[in-house]
């Protein structure tokens, strides 16, 4: 394709280095272990893993977009597992079988995606109509959240599911894992959003500068307010995802994740002071991430050692990026010496 | 070089700096006495920064020497510089919001006695003597991010003082000043210059501080155009000599057209901002709205967008009634507003051109939610062709772009949207000089096309050059009405000054 | 002009108060020293740990590694004086973990003053590297055969005794550390000039550059400077639970932050007070050991502290938009 674009060039971008890292960390994981890491089994353990802090990652991408950052979202995904999980052990319980579990699970589906979507919309109120910083309106937020699922199941685990409910998180469908259908929907749906719709080009364009898109008689308080109820519903989605697969849902499932959600839209390339991010880079972020740490797994590596190889990737990446940030940086705030 | 002049405060000689190719300053002399006040003009690019930061240490010159009292400096460095008495003053201040009115003012001499421990009374007692050798009260305890912008700048000056300033470099220090507080700070200038201080201003709007000055140096492209006593120059021929032409054109006359009416604005109230505003314009106008800083014009100008919410009033656009305090509402109803500070208002800067310009025209090219991105872009480019950016590629970021072509770019973003009203907030600021006679054509077009163009300046020839008639506002309210060719320059200044 | 900042101290003073009515009116035992001995004990790590975030936020940014760096100063400190020395002093071993932990905070002070990163970013990041680091290299098994001397050190009491009303009342020296580092952190920030370069770079850190603060360096003493004191909180807290535990402190850094934006620190930095800070630590202190006298269950905690984050920092925050709005 040639002449003019809107979207910067792929080979130029940082997605197609974080390509090359993806493919060199899949053959490194390869070489290091060929007979089991190209296994079948591990390739499907692998494609049932990631997706539930991928979709979360998704979430807090889209919130990096504008410049914000979404620190909820692994509490509003135990939240609507929380709800979800309620109603299917209040109305339904684990002997149902047949079309009321299909419909019961359908409810609970429903009712967590509302969750999500209302958690979603008080984090936006707080950033756009109260003027609140995004780390601190959802900080507070997501304790809120949390709070809430400690407070409706006291602390402990809900179970007791219809066998259906197994179908999110551990099902396959024509051989591909139900979760990873979800996560690959999702990101495609984002990516659609961000790139070929009016309110994807307002996402990106307010998070480049947030007072010209004012200027730009752009609504911003509504992009807010949409970008974080996006964020909240992808986030019960994720929620969804986790219950299925414990077979039940806690309030502190997956506390680990925000940090690996955050860690991964970085790595992705999205920059965290707004205004540049791609699904593409999120996507292989996630992907170089489940080939380390599943090679890493076959080596007997502890989930600690991840944790501190986690952190230290994250950190790594930032220090590369730093000369792009910093230029960016420099520009959003522009100084009035010249 | 020739021998050192000894009474010289500063002395400049044949001074040359050099960016990856481009001359920005090209063997400029450049003396100040002491007590001395002295008018550095020059358009932007024009290289007056460039010498001030040379000075203060923040660049080193390419070629050239540098005195301060006599005494040879040799690898200047902004503490070094301030160490020997030359201070600046930026534009923003550079105070600190959260300090107290007394830090602010005692950080910096503290600083540089090296000290480590911080004693609140000696900060005020600094403080206190500084203030009151200016003559100035400002309570002591007071946050700065409280106080009004005349009384920061005064907090600024004397935070210069107390680092026993012999130099003060003041950038554009009339710009964010009502009439009254020029007039005290003109003041304060003359005290400090009997007190053996010399004052440097860096300005391209310079007849305000004239009369205070003794010396003008104009530089032009990196070059000393003009220098001479300050009475030999006046408005007028330091625009000739910044620019280097006469760039005074002829005025539009007054609006002969009988088109009808299109834009009615009743007693629009805003406390503090401005008081019962009303007035009409009619399609194809040019309407200028003047006043100086602090009269209420740029609060108008973003009330007529939504930006601002006046408490009482009507807006009505062809007949129709513009919601209040909407900007999304008023850009539906077809008013465009090209904002003032293109920099952090009006552009995106990490974005390419052509989002710069589509992302107006985002409502007009969705189908069923989705983005015909190749009308989008085709109708974007078009714009930029007529309206003359020239760039090698439409999907560079706008930073690539000079400050008129950037102008443009945020001028087609609305006219894409085919406005019924556009609302210019000081279209030339920041532009070079040549572009501006363009940008001023271009406005004339749009009024001869049939927009209604409202002009927001304190440019006066630009206003003279391109509206029709001209509102003039003081103190919140519109005081004057003025046919477009009645009048001059120098009378104009008048009616927004008196 | 009453500044915002004393009215975020003014109201969490009153939303104490009232809490403190209620509790006594509720439960008469409420009111007693022994509540009161309880709720001190229970501040002095999250009052020391407060103290340092507090600081970071004047600086402009934020901190969210440092219950990583208490725990892992703390249980490397136990460690190793359990495996070289297990005679060591108290004060010895305290010292240890301050300088571990100092240690720790420079490792974000090279990310955050060295390469210019996002501060919140750089922290989530260093707080998984410290804790996997500690986890998978130092050990994940809990300890409570402390040094000697680290045991003795929790039974030094300044007072004990039992009220004449028959309450029992108990004042360990930690006590003393958490008035130290007030102490010295109030002397720091408004006594010395790095203290006020502090709050400087908070208001604007092109000024400070401007005007020749040296703006990596004071960044670079905040970071370290917090590290110490988690090193500091770290260790009282291991000693005062007479138990290393590897994976206890972290998760605990929210409710820090609650306590120091409750007191009016404001994450675009420049602005937090000590009294403030102290007082937001009361009432999260408050919330987290006393909820259920006021007839909330405790398993409403996190919902009443996220609540009072959202409330205390809403607030202000609405009506600095308000203002705005009206000023045009």
């Amino acid at each position: 394709m040639s002449g003019p674009r809107i979207e910067p060039k792929l080979v130029e971008s940082p997605e197609f280095r974080l390509a090359i890292i993806t493919v060199l960390v899949f053959v490194l994981m390869a070489a290091l272990s060929p007979e089991r890491f190209l296994s079948p089994q591990n390739l499907t353990s692998m494609a049932f893993q990631f997706p539930e802090f991928a979709i979360l990652a998704l979430a807090v991408t889209i919130t990096m977009m504008t410049g914000g950052i979404d620190l909820s979202v692994v509490g509003v995904a135990n939240l609507s597992a929380v709800v979800a999980a309620t109603i299917l052990t209040a109305f339904a319980g684990a002997g149902v079988v047949g079309a009321a579990a299909v419909m019961w699970l359908g409810i609970a589906v429903v009712a967590a995606m509302g969750v999500g979507a209302v958690a979603g919309f008080l984090n936006g109120i707080l950033v756009s109509r109260f003027g609140l910083p995004p780390i601190l309106a959802t900080l507070g937020s997501g304790l809120v959240f949390t709070g809430l699922a400690v407070a409706m199941t006291g602390g402990s685990a809900v179970m007791g599911f219809p066998a259906v409910v197994a179908v999110i998180g551990n099902a396959t469908l024509f051989y591909v894992p139900v979760p990873l259908i979800l996560f690959a929907l999702l990101a495609f749906g984002l990516h659609v959003l961000l790139t070929r719709t009016g309110f994807g080009l307002r996402v990106t364009m307010y998070g480049a500068n947030p007072l010209a898109a004012l200027f730009a008689a752009i609504d911003v308080d509504r992009v807010l307010l949409k970008v974080y109820v996006i964020a909240g519903m992808f986030s019960s989605v994720a929620g969804l995802v986790i219950m299925s697969r414990a077979n039940s849902a806690k309030a502190d499932y997956g506390s680990s994740y925000l940090l690996l959600a955050v860690l991964i839209a970085v790595l992705g390339g999205v920059n965290p002071y707004g205004g540049y991010g791609r699904v593409v880079g999120v996507v292989l972020a996630v992907l170089s991430m489940q080939f380390l740490s599943s090679g890493l797994n076959m080596l007997q590596v502890s989930n600690f050692a991840r944790e501190l190889i986690w952190g230290g990737l994250l950190l790594l990446v930032m220090v590369i990026n730093v000369t792009n940030w910093a230029g960016l940086r420099a520009r959003r705030a522009p100084a009035k010496s010249g | 070089m020739g021998s050192p002049d000894t009474d010289a405060l500063i002395e400049m000689r044949g001074i040359t700096k050099r960016y990856a190719g481009v001359t920005a300053l090209d063997e400029v002399d450049f003396v100040v006495a002491p007590g001395e006040a002295v008018c550095l003009a020059g358009e932007n690019g024009s290289g007056k920064s460039t010498l001030i930061k040379v000075l203060s240490g923040v660049e080193q010159p390419t070629e050239g020497t540098i005195r301060i009292g006599g005494e040879r400096m040799t690898g200047l460095t902004p503490r070094r510089a301030a160490a020997a008495g030359v201070l600046v003053i930026f534009q923003d201040f550079s105070l600190f919001p959260n300090l107290t009115v007394a830090e602010n003012i005692a950080f910096v001499s503290e600083l540089a006695e090296h000290r480590q421990f911080f004693n609140r009374r000696a900060a005020r007692e600094t403080a206190r003597r500084v203030l009151e050798r200016i003559g100035v009260d400002i309570p002591l305890d007071a946050r700065v991010e409280h106080l009004p912008v005349a009384h920061k700048q005064l907090v600024a000056i004397c935070r210069a003082l107390a680092c026993e300033a012999r130099l003060i470099i003041m950038d554009e220090p009339t710009t964010a000043l009502t009439e009254r507080e020029v007039r005290r700070l003109l003041g304060i200038i003359r005290l400090l210059k009997d007190e053996g201080v010399a004052v440097v201003f860096v300005s391209h709007k310079l007849a305000e501080v004239l009369e205070v000055s003794e010396k003008v140096v104009v530089l032009r492209n990196g070059r000393k155009v003009a220098e001479g006593p300050a009475e030999d120059f006046d408005a007028a021929s330091l625009t000739r000599h910044m620019t280097g032409r006469d760039v005074a054109r002829a005025s539009p006359g007054a609006f002969g057209g009988t088109a009808e009416t299109l834009l009615k604005v009743e007693a629009l109230n805003k406390p503090g901002s401005f008081s019962n505003v009303s007035f009409e314009m009619r399609r194809g106008e040019v309407l200028g709205i003047t006043g100086l800083l602090g009269s209420g014009r740029t609060s108008l100008a973003k009330a007529l967008f939504g930006l601002v919410a006046p408490d009482s009033g009507r807006i009505t656009l062809d007949g129709q009634n513009v919601p209040l305090g909407d900007p999304v509402a008023a850009a539906r109803a077809r008013i465009g507003y090209v904002p003032e500070d293109r920099l952090t208002e009006g552009l995106f800067l990490t974005q390419s051109i052509l989002r710069n310009v589509a992302v107006g025209r985002l409502d007009s090219h969705e189908r069923r939610g989705f983005l015909d991105m190749k009308a989008l872009i085709g109708e974007a480019g078009d714009w930029l062709t007529r309206l003359k950016v020239k760039t090698p590629s439409l999907s560079a970021p706008v930073t690539s772009l000079s400050g008129g072509n950037q102008q443009r770019v945020a001028l087609a973003r609305w006219l894409a949207r085919a406005p019924k009203m556009l609302i210019l907030n000081g279209p030339s600021v920041g532009v070079d000089v040549g572009s501006k006679a363009e940008i001023h054509d271009i406005i004339r077009d749009l009024g001869a096309q049939g927009l209604g163009v409202i002009v927001i300046s304190d440019d006066l020839p630009e206003l003279l050059a391109t509206c029709h008639r001209i509102l003039v506002m003081r103190g919140g309210e519109m005081v004057e009405e003025i046919e477009g060719g009645s009048i001059t320059e120098t009378e104009l200044a008048h009616k927004m000054a008196s | 002009m009453t500044s915002l900042i004393t009215r975020n101290e003014t109201l969490v003073a009153v939303v104490i108060v009232l809490f403190c009515i209620i509790a006594a009116v509720s439960d008469p035992n409420f009111l007693t020293v022994t509540t009161l001995s309880d709720l001190l004990r229970a501040s002095i790590v999250l009052g020391i740990l407060a103290v340092g975030a507090m600081l970071v936020l004047i600086s402009g940014g934020i901190d969210v590694s440092f219950t990583a760096v208490a725990v892992s100063a703390m249980y490397m400190t136990t460690k190793f004086s359990l495996a070289f020395a297990p005679e060591m002093p108290w004060f010895l071993i305290f010292t240890l973990s301050v300088l571990l932990g100092a240690g720790l905070g420079a490792i974000n002070a090279l990310f955050i003053a060295g390469f210019g990163l996002p501060t919140l970013i750089v922290t989530l990041g260093t707080l998984s590297v410290f804790r996997g680091f500690l986890l998978t290299f130092v050990g994940s098994d809990r300890i409570s055969a402390l040094p000697p001397d680290m045991r003795e050190f929790s039974r030094m009491v300044i007072a004990r005794g039992t009220t004449e009303s028959g309450d029992f009342y108990n004042l360990p020296w930690s006590l003393a550390a958490l008035v130290a580092v007030v102490l010295l952190t109030a002397f720091i920030l408004h006594k010395t000039m790095l203290g006020r370069s502090i709050f400087a770079i908070g208001g604007s850190v092109e000024s400070a550059r401007r005007i020749g603060i040296n703006v990596r360096r004071t960044q670079v003493f905040v970071y370290v400077y917090v590290g110490a004191l988690a090193g500091l909180a770290g260790i009282l807290h291991g000693s005062m639970n007479r138990m290393a535990d590897p994976f206890s402190l972290v998760g605990l850094e929210l409710s820090v932050i609650a306590a120091v934006v409750l007191g009016g620190a404001r994450l675009i930095g420049g602005y937090g007070t000590i009294t403030g800070t102290l007082l937001g630590v009361a009432l999260i202190v408050l919330v987290q050991n006393s909820l259920i006298v006021i007839g909330i269950p405790s398993t409403w905690q996190s919902v009443t502290i996220g609540a009072l984050i959202l409330l205390g920092t809403g607030l202000p925050a609405y009506q600095a938009k308000r203002a705005a709005a009206r000023a045009g």
